[in-house]
C-alpha cells in the first residue's frame, strides 16, 4: 500500500525527532535528510505541533522537539492526522456496491482494511525506533 | 544435538532480572492464581481449561511444552504458554506462543517480556531458532506488546467460514 505524501512526511519527521527526544530538529535538517520541499514539510510540522506529537521553539537554533509519549503513539494515530487509510475506493458508496457482485468486492477490500489499519495501530513510535536501530545494526552486521 | 524430546527440569530463572521477580514452570498450587488472572482479564473463570491446560503443558517436563509463571513474594504476575511444534501450516519446527496474561497491577514492569524472553530461551534449547504466535486482530494490547518485542508479520494467513 502506499501512504499520501503528507502522511510519509510526518511519520518520518516524528521518527527523527523521536529518535533523540532531548534535541531540536531543525525543519532545514528534517526536509534535507528526506528530500522534501520545506514548504510542504511546514505544513506537516504545524499539524504535528497542533496534535501535541511536537512542540516548536522559534529563533536561532529553534527547531521541534518530540512532546509525544512514544511507547503510547502509534503509527496509526500519526495517520489520522492526514489520512483514511482504505482500500475501499471513494466512490464506495457507488450504486455498484449495492449489487452482489460490488458487496463482494467491498467485502475484501474491508478485510485489507482491517488488516492495514491492524498493523498501523499496532506500531509504537518506541517499537518503530528499536526496529530502525535493530536494521541498522544488521546492516553494519553484513558489511 | 537438539535438546527437544528430552526430559529436563524447566530452568529459566535469571538471577540478572531486576526484583525479585522470577520466572519458573508452573506448578499446580500456582493454578488458582493463574485462573484468577484468566478471569480478570477475559471476564471467564474456566478452570476446567487451566486444570487440563496445566496437565498437557505444566507436568510432563518435556522439552517441548512450556507453562511458565513469572512470580515475586510468593505471587504470581503473570504466566505464558508455548509449544514447539514441528511442520504445523507447512513450516520447519518452531516455538508457538499460545497465550500470556500479566495481572493488571503489574504491568508496565516488564513482567511481559521476562516471560517472553524465557519461553523463547525453552525455545532456543529445544532446538528451534523462529516464535510464533496468533492473536486477534482487534487485540491491540497483546500485539502491540509483541510487535514491542520485535515480533513481526509471519508468512501465514489466518483464515476461517463458519460451518452451515
Amino acid at each position: 500500500m502506499k501512504l499520501q505524501k503528507n502522511t510519509s512526511i510526518a511519520l518520518c519527521s516524528v521518527l527523527e525527532a523521536a529518535s533523540d527526544p532531548g534535541r531540536q530538529v531543525s525543519a532545514a535538517d528534517i526536509a534535507s535528510k528526506f528530500g522534501v520541499s520545506p514548504h510542504h514539510l511546514g505544513k506537516v510540522l504545524r499539524q504535528l505541533g497542533r496534535a501535541g506529537i511536537l512542540d516548536s521553539a522559534r529563533g536561532v537554533g529553534g527547531g521541534y522537539r518530540f512532546s509525544g509519549n512514544a511507547k503510547r503513539l502509534t503509527l496509526m494515530d500519526v495517520i489520522d492526522l492526514f489520512e483514511s487509510i482504505s482500500a475501499m475506493p471513494a466512490e464506495s458508496g457507488g450504486k455498484e456496491y449495492t449489487t452482489d457482485v460490488g458487496r463482494a468486492i467491498a467485502r475484501v477490500l474491508s478485510e485489507i482494511d482491517e488488516t492495514a489499519t491492524a498493523t498501523f495501530r499496532s506500531i509504537s513510535v518506541d517499537t518503530m525506533l528499536k526496529l530502525i536501530e535493530r536494521d541498522r545494526r544488521a546492516r553494519e552486521a553484513r558489511s | 544435538m537438539p535438546l527437544r524430546g528430552r526430559r529436563e527440569k524447566q530452568h529459566v530463572t535469571d538471577p540478572a532480572a531486576p526484583g525479585s521477580l522470577r520466572v519458573r514452570a508452573i506448578k499446580l498450587e500456582d493454578l488458582d492464581q493463574v485462573i484468577a488472572i484468566d478471569a480478570d482479564i477475559t471476564g471467564l473463570r474456566k478452570v476446567d481449561y487451566w486444570y487440563e491446560l496445566f496437565h498437557r503443558y505444566g507436568t510432563r517436563g518435556l522439552q517441548q511444552r512450556f507453562f511458565l509463571v513469572a512470580e515475586s513474594d510468593s505471587d504470581i504476575k503473570g504466566f505464558i504458554v508455548g509449544e514447539v511444534r514441528d511442520w504445523e501450516f507447512g513450516s520447519p519446527p518452531c516455538g508457538w506462543v499460545f497465550g500470556i496474561s500479566v495481572r493488571g497491577d503489574a504491568r508496565l514492569a516488564g513482567v511481559g517480556s521476562r516471560l517472553l524472553e524465557a519461553v523463547c530461551e525453552c525455545f532456543r534449547r529445544a532446538g528451534v531458532d523462529k516464535v510464533r504466535t496468533l492473536l486477534a486482530r482487534d487485540n491491540h494490547l497483546v500485539m502491540s506488546f509483541f510487535r514491542s518485542q520485535g515480533m513481526m508479520a509471519a508468512p501465514f494467513i489466518a483464515l476461517e467460514r463458519d460451518l452451515d
